[in-house]
């Protein structure tokens, strides 16, 4: 499995490389594997030369991230390449003319991403969602996952029938502070009791085990990981719609970071080659949820 | 009426002083901080008046959050810890258990982090599932921070009981006073007034620590701040809700100020008279 994904990108990287030479007319003796013409990785802005810093937050969380624990990191293992903004880092990597090892990745919570100061990476990736006030703060990369809103419950609770939007509204939601489905709350289901708010997930599944609340928010994805791992009788109540502009999932830049555009470049090789989506299939797709309307 | 007013201009020149050496510091301070060169950064995130705006209703709401917080848990550990007190101050071999038990409660409950105590009770009490148990995260917040601060709280009472001197007691008893009676009557007003300032203290200190009750899921002031805080990427809403805090620790503390200063002018004139 992991032979065949480290296989396709190598194929990927190889397919964007015979694009990107016959465009710009046989680029002779490229020393590294660079697909992206003016992004060769010696005239990169990176923190550390030859070099690429990841920042991730940790826990780092199935499905985005795979493999067994290993120091630091917990659940998870950002170097594994497996989950699904591993397999994407290692990807844009890999189109940026990086190996494997070159790839190092660094703690950051999320609530230091976006602190005021010289960044101690060189993007930053932990399901970031953009909005145009964070993008005062910080740049953005392209999208590389679009994201749609979930609830999920406990079996047999009353919630856990509810079919629209508006029947959501007599219950107690709980989320993650921070995020979009904190907002989602606030701004489109609208209940009539104030939502709770997590520092993270599992403090919010545990007031959800304890009937403190009754369904949480979340991505669809950390959805699926929860009802699978993390709540026995955990139920999806189902997929919310998408409400205004899609909300899409970017790497986090030092606001100004020149990087940025070689990155956004490799993103966009990697939706054209297909790569994002056998990714996406590998790691987030699952049986659909039902649709709430 | 000469040396008035050499006081006069003595005392125009002190303030003169004053204020020029104020004006100076400060300025020298602003100067070098203004001119750092993250400056332009540090007020785009941390002073933007426009979110500062925006967001001061919304976390002034979720103010109350605290304030209802506070005053309940207040009103139980004022005289949870007084108790306390004195049953640690209890003497003779028959109350060494009574004793033990009060210094093992307040070794504990100081010793042990506060957040620790909402977790156990916020997420812990509920999931024993047994009926009559509230579930509601405020109710257990208020018993953690009244567990806690009872411990604190108690330890400035005790101070302040072993800080009256032993002949007050002795003097009480030999006017025919029961020990109780003393203790009433003689010993904890004196106790007590004396420790105003430091239950002050604790009691600003149990102001900030309703924070912690988000962990549970409430949204207070510093969690909505946090919201805000997510929705920008910028650190201005937490200026906001510590300015709430400041504002309602400030008119204690003169308060306090004043009690202190009311106490001690009726106790000097009561020794005049």
């Amino acid at each position: 499995m992991r032979k065949a994904l480290i296989a396709s990108l190598v194929l990927a990287a190889a397919a964007a490389l015979t694009v990107a030479a016959t465009a710009t007319g046989a680029r002779a003796g490229a020393s590294a594997p660079a697909a992206i013409p003016g992004c060769a990785k010696g005239s990169l802005n990176l923190l550390k030369e030859g070099t690429l810093t990841v920042g991730a937050d940790n826990p780092a969380f199935p499905p985005w991230f795979g493999g067994d624990e290993k120091k630091p990191w917990k659940i998870s293992n950002p170097y594994s390449g497996k989950g699904y903004e591993s397999a994407v880092v290692y990807a844009i990597a890999s189109q940026l003319g990086f190996t494997k090892a070159q790839v190092v990745w660094t703690v950051v919570p999320f609530n230091n991403s976006y602190k005021p100061g010289k960044k101690p990476f060189d993007f930053y990736i932990t399901q970031v969602s953009y909005t145009p006030e964070r993008a005062q703060a910080v740049d953005f990369s392209r999208g590389y996952y679009f994201v749609n809103q979930s609830v999920v419950a406990r079996k047999g609770t009353p919630i856990a029938k509810a079919k629209t939007i508006s029947a959501l509204k007599a219950y107690k939601l709980g989320a993650q502070v921070g995020t979009t489905s904190y907002s989602y709350i606030t701004r489109h289901i609208k209940p009539s009791s104030s939502p709770s708010v997590y520092d993270d997930n599992d403090k919010a599944i545990q007031a959800l085990k304890v009937g403190q609340i009754d369904g949480i928010v979340v991505d669809l994805p950390t959805a699926f990981y929860v009802v699978a791992v993390q709540l026995d009788d955990g139920v999806i109540v189902g997929k919310l719609p998408t409400k205004g502009t899609k909300e899409r999932f970017g790497l986090v830049f030092q606001k100004g970071n020149t990087l940025r555009s070689c990155v956004d470049r490799a993103i966009g090789n990697l939706w054209a080659n297909g790569t994002i989506k056998k990714l996406q299939n590998l790691y987030l797709a699952k049986a659909g949820a039902p649709d709430l309307t | 009426m000469g040396g008035a007013t050499v006081r006069v201009s003595k005392e125009a020149r002190t303030v003169a002083i004053a204020f020029v050496s104020t004006v100076v510091f400060f300025g020298l301070v602003a100067f070098g901080i203004t001119r750092s060169p993250g400056w332009g950064e540090l007020k785009a995130y941390f002073f933007d008046w426009g979110i500062y705006r925006d967001s001061f209703p919304e976390i002034a709401a979720a103010f109350w959050v605290n304030v209802k917080l506070f005053l309940i848990a207040e009103v139980f550990i004022l005289p949870a810890a007084l108790l306390l007190a004195v049953l640690r101050s209890l003497p003779g071999p028959v109350f060494f258990p009574v004793r033990a038990l009060a210094i093992a409660y307040a070794d504990f409950f100081r010793g042990v982090p506060t957040i620790l105590v909402v977790i156990m009770l916020g997420f812990g009490m509920p999931a024993l599932g047994v009926d009559g148990v509230p579930i509601s995260p405020f109710f257990w917040a208020v018993v953690s921070l009244v567990l806690v601060y009872t411990a604190y709280v108690s330890e400035v009472y005790r101070a302040g009981i072993e800080s009256v001197h032993p002949s007050q007691e002795a003097a009480a008893r030999s006017l025919g006073l029961t020990r109780g009676q003393a203790l009433r009557s003689v010993v904890l007003p004196q106790a007590v007034r004396r420790v105003i300032p430091p239950l002050l203290n604790d009691f600003i200190g149990l102001q900030k620590d309703t924070a912690l009750v988000a962990y549970l899921g409430v949204v207070e002031a510093f969690r909505q701040s946090q919201i805000n805080n997510a929705a920008t990427f910028n650190f201005t809403p937490y200026l906001a809700a510590a300015t709430l805090f400041v504002l309602l620790t400030i008119p204690l503390a003169r308060f306090t100020d004043w009690l202190v200063a009311r106490d001690r002018r009726r106790q000097q004139a009561g020794r005049l008279a």
